[in-house]
């Protein structure tokens, strides 16, 4: 916070819970963030509106207490972001303050930590050259963060050319050390430290391009990766009624996806999952690097009971966290659950500031402020050639387990991959319960992801993945026939019919996220087991009577079930294997 | 409660409605309490010298000359062990004809746990009742609902769970209870001899409505005096949290905002959570778990106030009356418990989620074969079966006065398996198999 004399200041008119207006002098700017006076602590606000002559501003504590009369100091600046090496690892809340750094074991009001540990020194290595002309996001040089190469850039907001004028030798600096001196055209000299500050609700653009997203990221989650697969840079999104399962789905991509960085926004959501990644992110390792996941992961953590209005500034305090990471060339998973939750908060404001509604009286501008959001997901060529991305999956929770309430409504029209959570499978314990019929992924239709899975995969990879598609709905359609018309009622080719997708559904889609070896699958056993259970799905059998068949299925489904058990390869593997070699020769046709 | 010297008096209201009243006041604080015409009240909103009160008891027969009289503070509560083995109405003043409390002064409502300095729950709260401990199993610092329709026993329940819970205190919150079931805690936790570990705040339905918004912040105020500065494990028990609710629909109402769905206040979700996730596990031991009521209308969990609070809670009972049996039985498909994954097979025997799964499983194939018999369709061997071990599965373990402990229920259900089941119909890993299947 800059003490300037030229900023605004202000008293307070009015207070309706966490709304504040607030009359000022001097000018204000939308966005602007202010302090409100109150004891001996000041509370953080952002103005949302002015109207003659009063500033509305949305305050991020409790305004318990404070008075008609209490001053406001205006600071010139939107709500940043401080970014700089030492984010990675670190528990964040909204609006980016250490809650590892706080006193005491509750939030106090107007305790506000710094993002970054301004006293560790890192080791700078230069990237660039003196002379160089460089612009916004251009590396300077590098760090080591963790695991990755974190990259000290030009200042996301110098946008003109500049000359590198002076680069600091390799050696060891703190955060707010200068490194570099740039130049422009019109020769003024700005110092450059490793740490920059972004407007939280603006995107960053210092990249060259954005191309459509053409790589698949492995999640180990058989019925995304197969089925229906999320690409780096892509944006997906999970709705679900309430017990369906979004968390433990979120949680177990945050553990097992291919990433380097992982943002996670707990977004209004309950406290104790987000202790759950406290606890065990430390503790868990990453498969890719074999480090512990909590080195790759950054956590804002703004649940349900923390003020409503930051719960709006996390999910933009974590997409500029991930674009940041981005810039470096990394690949970042971004997570936020929920953005219903999110939602709800720019609804409980404008319902304070007597805004028109809109449906479901959340705001009008709702599918836009979704739209933009999820806009800033993407893979990118930056300045130099090299690749970063964004992938973006958000849970939404559906008032009523209803998917054409508002939120749904607009989350889809944004998002290019749909996991819809069914009630029904969630009930029968079919875990994960994403509906595979109702659920896409717009990525498999993209010839340059067919392509790359084909590469990376198998030569008939898509065709096989269209293939199990169809024996699901296939599999539907005859248990509908069945439920009508009864069990000998239909011919026996209707049960077999049933229980190919039964096998497809208990074998490749349900997965056990809880156990050790099933919870995650590597791309390579994923294509083995779907491969094996095609090949079942396409072997004639002899069935006199349709009571033969569910018991043999049965124990088919049993035994491929062992084989999700056990370790891939591994000798038990190997025995369950040749076990179902026996039972589908006891009826194999001829 | 009285006026005291030094308050600042005003005796001119401007505008009352049938739960607010707004005068023109000045020096005044953001959610304070004030006395209007003897009944109390709290600051909702402040525009200018203009202040909207809320009167917690309504506003029926205040005038526009009455005595408003400003306290200075927010709602506070006195805590001290004194609290324990009272009973206090919404403002914590006691209806016992006991004396008033003395101890240090709190704010009710205060700020939240910061999450880092939150444990993970790991500490199981066994009851006794398989439908729980075996389907949906407690830990302490969790918070969960009955869903239940007004007519099951759902207060019986829970007092059976609060007794059995091994808790240091148990803190009632009655929002809207009738008299009787007022009366039938008293005398439960009397019959126990548990009156010493328990404090009631209690609004009953012949006080008024809106009172029974303070209810859940005094009864969280004292379980975090006793969770944080004496490190018991604390039991809440909150019934019934529909209706405080509706005492917010009524206020929000009264306020002229924009109710969102089922004529509920938009910041239902945030106002819910609010009280729930004072639930909370320390390091140092104490704890908080919410066990709370949420009475649904028909079942119907889609309304806007169960909805919300699934969203909140970390899962949910359902109770149901089986015909087969004749009992009420805790739902196996409609109840959740999202933290037993932290304690089962971990705190209990290994084999205790599979079993878990496998049980609910075939139960689920029953209800379909079920339906196949409704539909006129034959039974085959297998549905029938599934049949005979749904009414067994039922009986002896999912009805509500099963008490038994958990390795018991575990080896009940595998008779059950065996007695009904091939290995492979009921499809739980070999070593499990090979080690409890009954021959």
């Amino acid at each position: 916070m800059s003490k300037s004399p030229n900023l605004s200041t202000g008293k307070v008119e009015g207070i309706i819970s966490n709304l504040v207006i607030v009359r000022f002098e001097g000018p204000v700017a939308q966005n602007e963030v202010c302090f409100i006076q109150h004891g001996g602590s000041a509370l953080m606000a952002e103005v949302i509106k002015v109207q003659n002559g009063l500033a509305f501003v949305q305050v991020f504590e409790s305004t318990r207490g404070l008075k008609i009369g209490a001053d406001v100091r205006f600071n010139g600046h939107m709500l940043e972001a401080t970014l700089g090496p030492g984010i990675l690892s670190r528990n964040y809340d909204g609006l980016m303050h250490d809650l590892d750094t706080m006193d005491g074991v509750f939030l106090q009001r107007g305790q506000y930590t710094s993002a970054l540990d301004l006293d560790k020194q890192w080791d700078f290595k230069p990237l660039a050259r003196e002379g160089a002309s460089v612009t916004a996001g251009d590396w300077l040089g590098e760090v080591q963060e963790n695991a990755v190469q974190h990259r000290i850039m030009v200042p996301f907001r110098m946008a003109d050319k500049y000359t590198l004028k002076s680069l600091a030798k390799a050696g060891a600096y703190r955060v707010n050390d200068t490194i570099a001196v740039l130049v422009d055209a019109g020769g003024r000299e700005t110092a450059v430290s490793m740490v920059q500050k972004w407007p939280i609700k603006q995107a960053i653009r210092a990249y060259r391009e954005k191309p459509r997203p053409f790589r698949l990221l492995e999640t180990g989650v058989r019925t995304m990766d197969t089925l229906n697969p999320i690409v780096e840079g892509g944006t997906g999104f999970i709705p679900g009624p309430f017990g369906s399962g979004k968390t433990v789905m979120q949680h177990a991509i945050s553990r097992q996806a291919e990433a380097n960085v992982v943002v996670v926004a707990a977004c209004g959501e309950r406290a104790n999952e987000v202790v759950e990644l406290f606890t065990e992110f430390p503790e868990l390792e990453d498969p890719w690097t074999g480090r512990k996941l909590m080195e790759r992961t950054v956590i804002i953590a703004n649940t349900s009971n923390m003020p409503v209005a930051a719960r709006e500034a996390s999910v933009y305090t974590a997409m500029t966290i991930s674009e940041y990471y981005r810039s470096m060339g990394l690949k970042v998973l971004m997570l936020a659950d929920s953005t219903s939750r999110w939602a709800q908060a720019l609804r409980e404001m404008s319902n304070r500031l007597e805004e028109l509604p809109g449906p479901d009286a959340f705001p009008m501008d709702l599918s836009a402020i979704i739209s933009n959001f999820y806009a800033r997901a993407g893979i990118v060529y930056l300045n130099n050639g090299e690749t970063g991305s964004i992938t973006f999956i958000g849970t939404v929770s559906p008032a009523g387990g209803n998917l054409k309430e508002p939120v749904t409504e607009s989350t889809r029209k944004a998002a290019r991959c749909f996991y819809a959570l069914s009630q029904q499978r969630a009930d029968s314990k079919r875990y994960p319960a994403i509906d595979p019929i109702d659920s896409y992924s717009k990525y498999l239709e993209y010839p340059e992801l067919q392509r790359a899975l084909n590469e990376q995969i198998a030569p008939d990879w898509v065709d096989k993945v269209n293939h199990l598609k169809n024996i699901l709905i296939r599999g539907k359609e005859a248990a509908e026939q069945i439920n009508i018309l009864g069990d000998d009622g239909v011919s026996v080719d209707y049960h077999l019919t049933y229980w190919r997708s039964e096998i497809c559904d208990a074998v490749i889609l349900q997965q056990d996220a809880f156990d050790q070896v099933d919870s995650r699958t590597p791309i390579k056993r994923q294509k083995y087991m779907l491969y094996k259970v095609l090949d079942i799905c396409e072997t004639a059998f002899d069935f006199e009577t349709y009571e033969e068949v569910n018991p043999y299925f049965k124990r088919i489904i049993n035994q491929l079930r062992q084989m999700n058990y056990s370790e891939f390869e591994s000798d038990k593997f190997r025995e369950f294997e040749a076990g179902l070699e026996d039972i589908i020769s006891e009826r194999k046709a001829g | 409660m009285e006026t005291q010297a030094f308050q600042r008096i005003y005796t001119r209201i401007e505008q009352l409605t049938k739960a607010t009243c707004t005068l023109n006041a000045s020096g005044v604080g953001y959610e304070e309490l004030a006395l209007v015409h003897g009944r109390l009240a709290q600051v909702v909103k402040i525009m200018g010298k203009e202040v909207t009160l809320q009167v917690f008891a309504g506003t029926e027969g205040i005038p526009t000359n009455a005595e408003v009289a400003f306290f200075g503070k927010p709602p506070t509560l006195k805590v001290s062990e004194a609290l324990a083995g009272r009973f206090f109405n919404a403002y914590g003043l006691p209806i016992d004809g006991g004396p008033e409390v003395e101890g240090e002064e709190r704010e009710v409502g205060g700020p939240s746990v910061n999450p880092v300095r939150r444990e993970q729950p790991s500490e199981l709260i066994t009851t006794g009742i398989a439908g729980i401990d075996l389907n949906n199993t407690l830990v302490t610092g969790q918070k969960i609902p009955f869903f239940a329709d007004p007519d099951q026993p759902f207060n019986q329940v829970m007092a059976m769970v609060a007794l059995r819970g091994q808790a240091d205190k148990i803190i009632l919150g009655g929002m809207g209870l009738t008299n009787d079931d007022y009366l039938f805690f008293k005398q439960v936790f009397e019959n126990a001899g548990a009156l010493h570990r328990i404090i009631s705040f209690v609004n009953t339905t012949e006080n008024p409505p809106v009172e029974r918004l303070l209810v859940p912040d005094m009864a969280l105020t004292a379980a975090e005096y006793f969770a944080v500065d004496k490190q018991e494990k604390v039991l809440v028990l909150l019934t019934d949290m529909t209706l405080y609710a509706d005492a917010l629909s009524i206020v929000s109402n009264r306020m002229d905002q924009i109710p969102s769905k089922d004529s509920m206040p938009g910041s239902l979700y945030s106002d819910l959570a609010r009280l729930y996730e004072k639930a909370v596990q320390f390091d140092h031991g104490g704890s908080i778990t919410i066990i709370a009521v949420t009475t649904l209308s028909g079942g119907d969990i889609t309304h806007a106030i169960p909805d919300n609070t699934g969203y909140i809670t970390e899962g949910q009972l359902f109770l149901r009356r089986d015909t087969d049996i004749g009992k009420v039985i805790v739902d196996p498909f409609r109840s959740l418990s999202r933290l037993k994954q932290l304690v089962i097979g971990k705190k209990t025997r290994a084999d205790h989620p599979q079993v878990m799964n496998a049980a609910v499983r075939l139960y689920a194939d029953a209800a379909n074969a079920r339906t196949k018999l409704e539909n006129g369709f034959d039974l085959t061997d297998y549905d029938e079966r599934t049949l005979e071990f749904a009414r067994e599965y039922s009986g002896r373990l999912l009805a509500i006065d099963v008490n038994i402990d958990t390795e018991e229920m575990l080896n009940v259900a595998w008779e059950l398996f065996s007695k009904y089941f091939s290995r492979e119909e009921v499809a739980i890993r070999k070593d499990f198999v090979d080690q409890y299947w009954v021959e």
